[in-house]
Order: C-alpha cells, then structure tokens, then sequence
C-alpha cells in the first residue's frame, strides 16, 4: 500500500495569533505541525505496520505531503521522525494567501501524480478551521471520501477500506474501495512520540521540494490572485468584560439563580 | 431582485429552526429559494414544512442516492441547479457535513467559500469570529455564488410564514459521486431535550462531574436547556460523542452556557466561547474557564447546581 498523508504547518494554538493585511501573520508566531493531522500519521503507520510494515524492501510507504511556506520543513520532520518514509513540500512565493479552493487544488495534483492507494488527513486545521480541505481533493480528484473517521479497517487484497464516521449526525458506517481519501478523528489513536532513533533517521529521509512549475499549475490559479474569498478588514474584538466571581459559601447556587433572573433569563 | 439559495435542514423528517435562521439571512439577501434533498416519496412531506420566513420557492430534490453516499451525492445535485439558477448565494448551516458539502459544492461550481460565519450583509459581506474569540473578520466572495455557511444560533429567525411554490426537480448522480458507500447509519439518540446547536441555554459537565451526570441534566431540563459535555467526559463515556463541545465537537453559541466541572482548556473554549452569557461551576479558582465567566462560583457542583436548581423551581412557582 501506498499511503499519503497531507499535514499543514500552523501557528501554535497557544499562541496569540494576529491578522496582517487580510492574511494571518504567520511570521510572529512559533509554527508546529497541525495536532490534527499528527493523528493521521499515527493511523497511517499503525496501517502500514498491521500490513507487514514500512521498511526497506517492503511494499508499504508513507509519504507525507504539505503545502506552505519554506519552514514547513521543520512541521513534515516531525512526521518524518514518527516514521513516515519520505515528503512532498509544495513550497512557492505564489501560494502566500492561498484558500482551500487553491490549497485542495495543489495537493490533489500532487497526489495524482503519485500513485497512492489512500490519503489520510485531519479533520481541520487549527488555523484556518474549516474542515473542508479532505472533502475537496476527493471530490477534485473523484475518489472515494471518507472523512471524520473514528476508526479505519483496511484489507489490501480487495482493497477495501471501512470507516466508521464520527460527527454530530452521529456515527455512520461507509465503505470504499481504494483510492480514497479519509481524513480521520482526534479520538481514533494516541500518536507516538519520535523516539531519538527516529529523530536521527528523519534526517536522512528524502524531502523532495517543488515550487509551482514543478506541480504543473499557473501562479495565477492560487495565492491571493487565485483565491476567491477576501478579507474586506479584521478587527481585535473588545475581551470579554470582567465577571462576576463568588466562592460558595453556602449559597452559590442561589447567588446563580439570582444572577439570571437580575439578567432576565430566566 | 438577485436570487439566493438556502439548504433546508431537518432532524430527521421534521424542519429544524436553522432553515428559518437560513431564511432570515437569505432574505437580505434576495429571493429565497430553498433547496430540500429528500429520499425517495419523502419530498411532499419534507417541502410542506418549508415555510417559515420569506421563501418564494422550493427545489426538491428525491433520490436514494443522497442517504446512500453521503456529501459527495448531495453536492452534485445542488452544484446541478446552482449551474442552472446561478444565484448570488448559497446559504448553508455550519456542521460537519454542511462544511464539506459547502466545499465540494465550490470545487464543482468554481465558487468561493466562507465558512462558519456568525452574520451576513445584503452586501454579501459575512463575518467569522476567529483566533479563539479574539478577532472578528469581513470577507466576501469573488467569485461565483458565494457559498457561505452560517452557524446556528447567529439570528433570530423571522417568524412569519410564507406559502412557496415547490418545484419538482428531477436528479442524477453519476458513479462518480458514488465510490464512497453508506453501510449503517446511528443517528445521535434524542433524548426529548433541545439539539445542542439549536439550544437557547445549554448546561455542561466535564471531568469533575466524575460521570455522575444526574445534578447537571436536572439544572438543564428545569431550564428547557440542552446538555453538553466536554471531551474528557465523552472520551471517559460518561456521554456519546455527538455532545461534546469544542474544536472537535460542537461549536456552540445559546444566550447562555453552565459550564461545570470543566476546566477550560483551549480547544473546549474553542466551541463555546461565543456564547452571549457564560456561567462557571468549578471547585478551582484558578481555572483557566473563569476568565470567560459572566458569572462564576468557586464550589462543588454537586452542591451548587442542586442548590440552583432548587432556586429555579422556587422561582418558577
Ligand atoms: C486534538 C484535541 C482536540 C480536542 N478537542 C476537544 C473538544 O472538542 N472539546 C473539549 O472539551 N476538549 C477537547 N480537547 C481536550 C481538552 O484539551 C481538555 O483535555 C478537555 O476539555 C478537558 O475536559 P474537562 O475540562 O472536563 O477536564 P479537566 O481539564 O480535567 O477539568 C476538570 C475540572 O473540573 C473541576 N472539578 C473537579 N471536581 C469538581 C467538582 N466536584 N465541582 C466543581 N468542579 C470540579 C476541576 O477543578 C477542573 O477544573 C481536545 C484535545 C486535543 C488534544
Ligand atoms: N496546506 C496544506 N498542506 C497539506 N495538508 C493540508 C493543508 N491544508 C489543509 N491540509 C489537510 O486538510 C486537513 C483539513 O484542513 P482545513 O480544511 O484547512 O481545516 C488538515 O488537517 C490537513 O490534513
């Protein structure tokens, strides 16, 4: 089997995070690897593992494919030191301001050319927030979309894929055959930690990195120039005014009760 | 007068008060036409139920299809008569399927896309609250029908009723839209309390209930409110998964929120920090929730809320 797994280099969830001409201000920030998708590397491996592994020689292959600026780097080592076999980085003065249209439309190209028999993903970004990105490249590419799994079963001989799909719909069985992208829950695995041994291997790992030519798509197609959404202005909303904040001594709950009916909700 | 088209919702074949939040945007907007996906011999009944603010028509749509293979049947047969009708805007409430309907839509029709948006101008400007509550933000699509999805609870519904005209529209969805099979379907179980995105209060337990979960659905049903849990509680099992709230569950936003036994971490805020009034139980003073609180009390839950809800009960007689 060959999996893909699509990871994004975000700001630090923690970190207090700013607009800059319409664009998030990814300069100020320190930048890691998506928590989300560190879950669909984990199933990625654990997929591959249960199927007779990754190692040299072996038919299994974990590649790992981001778009952003050049120290995605850092974000794809990461996975990388996890145990993923190699990387793609779409990297391009060009993509700066890119939204998912132009970001699905890059990754489902490069997936294309790759021969993979799945594309795992997370369900979201934590910056951007949109849950969108998996939905698109399947329908981009007309695979099978398997999204917001909570768990994956896997049989390569007749290359099928089951999922069980986790959302507030509730929980739903799909079934597919390969290729298909799924983009899988946080609830699915506890990702491993890279142990020292992996860290040291990652090093030697092959990242190939490709500007816009090299993908085969038009500059004018993605970026700012290609995005179509944009952001007229954004404002820092005023914090929250200071509470109210009582220790119960004795009658906190009727302090509550008073407070919404003083505030006419009940 | 441009043309703008809304999504119809339901909860299971009865309308859900989000079609009329849709309608209320819609109708800013232009003339509002409601789109209704149905199983086979459901349309009639569904499309009866599509009245609720200004809507000028309803496009059913029947197909097996639609159950059967999830989003990507579903955004054929709207990308169809959004090509056919090209209208201003395309009007879909935010969940997990609204969100990858909404994109797959924009791929096939070559439309921008905003998603989760807490308002919307007859100018087709929305706003997103992002950053954690920290930044609001305008945007407007340039290109194509502006496919936006609007989070529930974000207006009041205008509760007029209107007698639309329902169309017929006949469907097809081609095998590509049909890699991706739908085995078994487990709606959440309803529990005869208010959808939590739908609910004007909500009440929530996290780890401190330590599974006992009975103070806190007793304080939610004397005020009519939905129940919610944060992901300590439902990874626990203490409550299925469907309920939780934050950035991997529900994003929330009633008139008021109880959070009890709930610390805060950032990825629960994440779903309710938009709430118009926010209310802490929490035995820690230090927790990180309270600087969200409108009203917080440092004490044990299982004292306080059987306490308010005993106040609630004195107040309601
Ligand atoms: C990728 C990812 C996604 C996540 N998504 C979500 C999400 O969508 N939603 C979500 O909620 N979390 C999410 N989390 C988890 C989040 O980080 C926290 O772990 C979780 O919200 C903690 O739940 P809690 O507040 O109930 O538990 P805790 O943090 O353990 O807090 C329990 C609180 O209860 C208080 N307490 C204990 N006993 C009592 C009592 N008797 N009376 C009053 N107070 C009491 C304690 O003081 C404490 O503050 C996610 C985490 C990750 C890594
Ligand atoms: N620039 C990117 N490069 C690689 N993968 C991405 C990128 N953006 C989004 N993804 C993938 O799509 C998922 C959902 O992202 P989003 O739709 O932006 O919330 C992420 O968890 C990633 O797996």
């Amino acid at each position: 089997m060959k999996i893909a797994v699509c990871v994004k280099q975000v700001p630090d969830s923690w970190a207090e995070k700013k607009m800059n001409g319409g664009v998030l201000d990814r300069q100020g920030v320190d930048a890691v690897l998506n928590d989300l998708d560190e879950y669909a590397v984990e199933e990625a491996l654990r997929i591959v593992e249960a199927h007779g592994g990754n190692g040299e020689g072996g038919a299994n292959s974990v590649t790992v494919i981001s778009m952003g600026p050049e120290r995605t780097t850092d974000a794809v080592r990461k996975a990388l030191s996890m145990g993923a076999d190699g990387a793609i980085i779409v990297t391009d003065a060009a993509l700066a301001g890119s939204d998912a249209l132009a970001t699905s439309k890059v990754l489902a190209k490069i997936i294309e050319g790759g021969q993979f028999d799945l594309v795992l993903c997370g369900t979201e970004s934590t910056d951007a927030r949109m849950s969108v990105v998996p939905a698109m490249i399947a329908q981009r590419l007309g695979w099978a979309q398997l999204t917001f799994a909570g768990s994956v079963a896997v049989v390569p001989d007749s290359k099928e894929v089951t999922i069980t799909r986790v959302t507030e719909a509730g929980v739903d069985t799909m079934k597919a055959n390969f290729p298909a992208v799924i983009s899988v829950v946080e609830k699915i695995n506890e990702p491993r930690y890279p142990s020292f041994k992996g860290i040291m291997a990652a090093k030697k790992k092959p990242v190939e990195i490709k500007d816009l030519s090299a993908v085969g798509i038009e500059p004018a197609l993605v970026g700012t120039a290609g995005a179509w959404s944009v952001v007229d202005d954004s404002t820092l909303r005023p914090p929250r005014a200071a509470g109210i904040k009582i220790v119960d001594d004795g009658n906190g709950g009727t302090a509550l009760v008073n407070f919404l009916i003083e505030k006419k909700i009940i | 007068m441009s043309e703008v088209f809304i999504l119809a919702d339901f909860v299971g074949d009865k309308i859900a008060r989000t079609t009329s939040e849709l309608a209320t945007y819609g109708a800013r907007i232009g003339d509002v036409t409601a789109i209704v996906l149905a199983a086979p011999g459901k349309g009639p009944a569904l499309a009866s139920q599509v009245v609720n603010g200004t809507i000028s028509k309803v496009l059913v749509m029947e197909s097996e299809d639609f159950d059967r293979y999830g989003v990507s049947a579903s955004a054929e047969a709207i990308a169809h008569v959004l090509s056919e009708h090209k209208p201003a805007a395309l009007l879909i409430t935010t969940s997990a399927f609204g969100k990858e309907l909404a994109g797959c839509v924009a791929v096939l029709t070559d439309s921008g896309l905003i998603t989760d948006a807490v308002d919307v101008t007859a100018e087709l400007v929305a706003t997103q609250i992002i950053f954690g509550g920290s930044t609001s933000v305008h945007s407007r699509v340039s290109h194509g029908s502006s496919i936006i999805t609007l989070r529930s609870n974000s207006v009041t519904p205008d509760a007029t009723t209107s007698s639309p005209e329902i169309i017929n529209v006949p469907t097809v969805v081609s095998e590509r839209a049909k890699h991706a099979e739908v085995i078994t379907r487990q709606p959440p179980v309803a529990e005869g309390r208010p959808e939590l995105t739908e609910a004007q209060i909500i009440v929530s337990g996290g780890r401190g209930t330590n599974g006992d979960f009975s103070p806190v659905e007793t304080f939610a049903d004397l005020l009519g409110a939905a129940v919610g849990a944060s992901r300590a509680a439902t990874d626990a099992g203490w409550y299925p998964h469907s309920y939780q709230v934050g950035q991997t569950g529900k994003t929330v936003s009633p008139q008021l929120y109880v959070a009890c036994g709930i610390s805060g971490a950032i990825q629960h805020r994440a779903g309710m920090q938009t709430s118009k009034t926010i209310v802490v139980i929490n035995k820690d003073p230090d927790a990180p929730i309270f600087e969200l609180a409108d009203f917080g009390v440092v004490g044990d839950l299982f004292t306080v809320l059987p306490q308010a809800s005993e106040g609630v009960r004195a107040h309601k007689s």
